[in-house]
């Protein structure tokens, strides 16, 4: 058995007990599970024919799809929630206004960290592959299992090195290097498998992109999308984190099951077009004609973020036929905001800032298109009716292409408004 | 596991679960009669309305991309399809299906059209294109999913085993 490995397989022996390779079905301890208000109620029915205790402190619950509660049927849902907590004592249960999108908070509160192995019962559960843990999507019914056993069975994935040199120039960021690889790759490029990325130019990614880039390898079918720890994930997750953490570096001479080589520095202002995250184009080559900007969500709702966007459009006004929605990812994102005045920016420009929620992401509330209208989003989904009505279009984006074309009315890099 | 008879209703590659369920209807999350009349809505409108109990959703590749909603192959359950056959499977989806007990059958999709009648062996792993009187051999089922689709689903088999027993008897 070859004791050469890669962080997926290192992550997967360290919690499994066994010296995993790619392939081998492990059965693992898991640091954490976290399920969300859709995904949890389902997860309680099946967790409570279980008959058995939960294990408490590894249980984490956010509501954030439908909260603040949108109509009578997403009350009862985030009640359900509260039940829950409440009947079995949970100590990790984040209520609106000290919580927000799940995926941040996870992040915020310090529960992803490096070399942790993390569920979650939501596809974007990949993000914390940002700060170097193993953390992928899963059902309801196997986060129930997972409140019972503690435990996860899994298939190790093979891994996929995706080498970084150079630097981004501009505001290019990381949502448009994860756009390019799904577009280069396929939405399915890299199903049942790990990114795993390399190479000189990860110091010059900042760990906020490489959440976002971890966020989205769910869109080339990914099971995770992880970065090495360096000095950038120290520092960011220091006074977040909670416990001990282990960092996990690949071993030299590790197998992959392909290798992809990017120059930060090459890579363009990029957009997805309708309706695969695979239809990434120059942003330059797009101009279209938009009706909503919607900067938000777990793939570019940190602070970060919304300090780009409001970079592109100080002393500027959003366009007269559009509406820009922001939405800080989470309570913490939120007042950091404030205090630098970064919402203030937003609402003398005419956007609307909103609390943190998931909000038209998934075409729940709070900026739901109508027939025909085109938004320009810095979520991660741009499926036919994701946002809204079936003949509405979703545009992804990076945070500097939505504040700009804002502004613009029309899909524009960030140059043509300057 | 007996085996299956039912139409084939054929899709296109990348049929993503929030193609299979919106998540704008995920607030009414757990009523599943309900949320199955919305069933590929957005794509193919009145599906619902099409399928008679043990018909078969029949794809391409990389059936149930995206969101890891169990909505999805629990939508499809209840409005009444039989198993999901496609040339590969997205991991998520592949895993929820088989939890809820939800057969998955991956094979050559190419040969089978709308309407075609399909005769499935899932134990075997064998679909008979009755129609067009074609067999096709199916990718085997990994060990540890048999066991736990043959348990009835995680829960039953968390159950019956008082937690996993993924090993015995592979």
């Amino acid at each position: 058995m070859s004791s050469v490995k890669t962080i997926s397989e290192k992550i997967m022996s360290a919690h499994s007990g066994v010296e995993a390779q790619a392939g081998q079905i492990v059965e693992a301890e898991i640091d954490y599970v976290m399920a969300n208000d859709v995904t949890a109620p389902l997860a309680f029915q099946e967790f409570e024919a279980l008959e058995c205790e939960p294990k408490r402190d590894k249980i984490v619950l956010i509501p954030d799809h439908f909260v603040p509660n949108k109509d009578v049927a997403s009350a009862e849902q985030a009640a359900e929630m509260r039940r829950f907590v409440q009947k079995y004592s949970l100590p990790h249960y984040f209520e609106v206004g000290r919580g927000g999108v799940c995926h941040q908070v996870m992040v915020d509160e310090g529960f992803a960290a490096p070399g942790r192995l993390i569920v979650g019962a939501d596809s974007h559960t990949c993000t914390y592959g940002g700060i170097n843990a193993f953390s992928t999507g899963i059902g309801s019914t196997e986060a129930a299992a997972v409140f019972a056993e503690g435990r996860l069975w899994f298939k190790v994935p093979e891994a996929i090195d995706v080498r970084l040199s150079g630097r981004f120039r501009g505001l290019v960021s990381g949502k448009d290097l994860i756009i390019k690889i799904i577009t280069d790759i396929g939405v399915d490029g890299a199903n049942y498998k790990a990114f795993e990325f390399s190479g000189a130019g990860v110091a010059n990614v900042p760990v906020s992109d490489r959440l976002t880039v971890s966020n989205m390898a769910i869109e080339a079918g990914g099971k995770a999308g992880i970065f090495p720890c360096d000095e950038h994930t120290v520092s960011y997750i220091q006074g977040r984190v909670r416990g001990e953490y282990t960092p996990v570096a690949p071993d030299p001479g590790a197998v992959y099951s392909r290798t992809l080589e990017y120059d930060l520095g090459d890579l363009d202002y990029m957009v997805a077009l309708p309706h695969l995250p695979s239809n990434g184009k120059p942003a330059a080559e797009v101009d279209v004609v938009i009706d909503q900007a919607f900067l938000g969500s777990c793939t570019n709702g940190r602070i970060e973020d919304l300090r780009t966007a409001a970079q592109v459009m100080k002393g500027k006004k959003v366009h007269k036929d559009v509406r820009m929605v922001v939405v800080p990812a989470s309570t913490q994102v939120y007042q950091q905001a404030m205090e630098e005045g970064l919402l203030a920016e937003f609402v003398r420009s005419g956007a609307f800032v909103s609390g943190p929620t998931c909000a038209a992401c998934l075409g729940g509330h709070m900026g739901v298109l109508a027939k025909g209208e085109r938004c320009v989003s810095s979520t991660n989904r741009n499926f036919i009716g994701r946002m809204g009505h079936k003949d509405s279009e979703v545009y992804l984006a990076g945070p500097a292409v939505v504040a700009a074309s804002a502004v613009a009315g029309r899909i524009v890099a960030p140059e043509a408004i300057q | 596991m007996s085996i299956m008879n039912g139409k084939a209703h054929t899709f296109g590659d990348n049929l993503n679960t929030d193609y299979v369920i919106s998540g704008k209807y995920k607030f009414k999350t757990l009523d599943m009669k309900e949320l199955s009349k919305h069933v590929m809505e957005d794509i193919r409108p009145g599906f619902y309305d099409e399928i008679e109990e043990g018909d078969f959703v029949v794809a391409g590749e990389n059936l149930g991309a995206g969101s890891s909603r169990e909505q999805a192959p629990l939508v499809l359950k209840a409005a009444g399809i039989g198993a999901v056959v496609a040339k590969s499977f997205a991991r998520i989806f592949y895993r929820n299906c088989i939890n809820v007990g939800l057969p998955v059958v991956e094979v050559d999709t190419s040969q089978i059209e709308e309407g075609d009648v399909l005769e499935i062996d899932i134990a075997q792993g064998v679909v008979v294109n009755v129609t067009k009187n074609v067999t096709l051999q199916a990718s085997p089922l990994p060990p540890v999913m048999m066991k736990i689709l043959s348990d009835g689903g995680l829960a039953e088999h968390l159950k019956k085993h008082n937690g996993f027993a993924l090993d015995e008897g592979d």
